[in-house]
């Protein structure tokens, strides 16, 4: 094959190969709207946020309390997770011996990795009882969060310590040359020129979060209700969906598309602003 | 060529070098008697077991600029980091020998070297600003120097811009990012942020190379202007520039495979008469 033939099959798969990717991804949307849209039609945006109450088979499609649930466990879990990652990546980068360091990062990695059923599945044995000591039921926005803390601080610390591990470097060499010491350089330099790398890193968790279903289900009691305090049990979006969908048909069935939709288009848009600070060219 | 004659003795912040002041640039016996500010004696310096300076020793005159010249590789950085204990920085490199600045030896092991480093500026061939605003580049150094009263931080911050003519030019954007000034504005920068540490010497490892030719005039003029207050150390490949602006010179030339010191003298000695003829092609720029 000449090389001119060679170059233009390279090209012709690689279209093909980012054609079908990306296409996928649009049929996927507008599956999720055109099945969304017969309730859509029928009864409007407005009456997902303001219905009494989510009787999806009675016509009453308020998905208010899940999407405050959904809402509340992803901030909450990475309120937990963000310090947790980005502590854990500085200790590991600048304080931590190289065994100590080398076997903290395998242990993350191995973090990563877990599948989420088996995260659930030690939240329900272990977290959910803990908190039925402290208050009942147990299963509750708390016993989702901490779980689903768990299952993102590795995202959290492995974006932390990449963005660390980036920085060039002429900057410590300038700051020792100042004089600085090793946390002045730390919290004046290094954190805040990789500030929004570290920041997409959060985004990207907390997509994942958002997005997260099996533990969340497992643990979190899947009560649909606006949580009042962290003990209460709730039903997130990703939950609603799964519980439901096998036996859902009709409006019922387009509701449950129309939160798959709203979820999609939250993480799309956690995606975009992690792209765009992420994409920020912090060192010249 | 740029004439040092009209150079005046600046004032100085604090009574130490009050008293020093420069003649002409001129060949033949200074116009006062040098004080020795960095004293470096047998210094031998080596990575590993592989020696990069070996048995250089060297007076460094207070208020003077002293430029280190010589080719590649032949240890000008490496003395340069010894200065400063940044050598402290590279893994297995060990420095043989004793460096005394004012006297006071800063080659042993329980030297607080971040209050050395406050005394011994240093400056790189690229710019280094952090990035953070203006602001934070010079607040934060002083921050971590126990430097915390506002009024102090607003007043060593404009005089360090005003000394190394950056004020004009940013008093209106401090809170912009310092990696949007130019590079010749950005090596400014840094040497402000030296600056406000108040150190007595700056070691500039040439600090113009990597700017084009107008920067580079403008923070030449800059170094000059440091002559009489501060001791400068300068690493430069530029001979010119080494010419125009030094008051000593010393050159470095590699000996089986270790840089030392051919010679030291005036800095127009140097070039007009030197006495070794190693120096004498380099500087004739026949070799190196």
């Amino acid at each position: 094959m000449s090389r001119t033939a060679r170059d233009t099959c390279l090209l012709l798969g690689l279209s093909v190969a980012a054609i079908v990717a990306s296409g996928i991804l649009l049929l996927i949307i507008l599956f999720l709207s055109t099945e969304a849209w017969p309730v859509f039609s029928q009864v409007g945006l407005l009456k997902f946020a303001f219905d009494e109450a989510w009787y999806p088979t009675e016509g009453a499609f308020d998905l208010k309390p899940m999407l405050v649930a959904s809402f509340a466990m992803s901030m909450l879990s990475i309120m937990l997770a963000a310090p947790l990652g980005i502590a854990s990546a500085v200790f590991c980068r600048f304080y931590a011996p190289p065994v100590v360091r080398r076997a903290y990062q395998w242990i993350i990695i191995l973090l990563a990795g877990i599948p989420s059923v088996v995260l659930g599945l030690w939240g329900l044995t272990v977290i959910v009882p803990l908190i039925l000591m402290l208050a009942p039921p147990g299963a509750s926005l708390l016993a989702g969060s901490l779980v689903l803390a768990l299952m993102i601080v590795p995202t959290v610390a492995l974006t932390t310590q990449a963005a660390l591990a980036s920085i060039p470097q002429f900057y410590w060499v300038g700051a020792a040359a100042l004089g600085l010491s090793r946390e002045g350089t730390l919290l004046g330099v290094a954190l805040p020129a990789v500030r929004s790398s570290i920041f997409a890193g959060i985004m990207l968790a907390m997509a994942r979060a958002l997005g997260e279903t099996m533990a969340v289900l497992m643990v979190s009691g899947n009560v649909v209700q606006l949580p009042t305090s962290l003990f209460d049990p709730v039903r997130t979006l990703t939950a609603n969906i799964a519980l439901e969908m096998a036996y859902a048909t009709g409006d019922h069935r387009s509701a449950l598309f129309v939160s798959g939709l709203a979820l999609t288009v939250l993480v799309f848009i956690l995606a975009w602003v992690a792209r765009r600070s992420g994409g920020q060219v912090v060192h010249a | 060529m740029m004439s040092a004659v009209d150079d005046k003795p600046t004032p100085s912040r604090e009574g130490a070098s009050s008293a020093f002041t420069l003649g002409p640039l001129v060949a033949g016996p200074p116009c006062c008697t040098p004080q020795t500010h960095i004293s470096i004696k047998s210094v031998t310096l080596s990575y590993g077991r592989i020696p990069a300076i070996r048995d250089v020793s060297l007076d460094i005159y207070k208020g003077c600029i002293t430029a280190l010249i010589g080719p590649s590789g032949c240890g000008k950085t490496s003395l340069l980091s010894c200065l400063n204990r940044l050598t402290d920085l590279i893994p297995g490199c060990h420095v043989e020998g004793r460096i005394a600045i004012d006297g006071q030896d800063i080659t042993t092991p329980d030297l607080d070297v971040q209050r050395l480093r406050r005394r011994v500026g240093m400056i790189f061939q690229k710019p280094s600003p952090f990035p953070l605003s203006i602001w934070r580049n010079l607040e934060m150094p002083l921050r971590e120097h126990g430097v915390t009263r506002r009024d102090e931080l607003e007043f060593r911050i404009e005089k360090a811009l005003a000394d190394v003519g950056l004020w004009a030019e940013v008093k209106d954007r401090l809170g912009s990012a310092a990696l949007t000034l130019s590079g010749g504005q950005q090596q400014r920068l840094c040497i402000a942020r030296a600056l406000t540490l108040e150190p007595s010497t700056l070691l500039m490892d040439e600090p113009c190379s990597a700017l084009d030719p107008l920067s580079s005039a403008v923070v030449e003029d800059l170094i000059q202007s440091l002559k009489g207050q501060y001791t400068v150390v300068i690493v430069t490949h530029n001979l010119a520039q080494a010419r125009r602006i030094a008051n000593y010179a010393a050159f470095f030339w590699v000996k089986e495979r270790a840089g030392t010191l051919v010679e030291f003298d005036q800095c127009r000695t140097l070039f007009d008469q030197p006495r070794h003829e190693l120096t004498a092609a380099y500087v004739k720029g026949l070799q190196g």
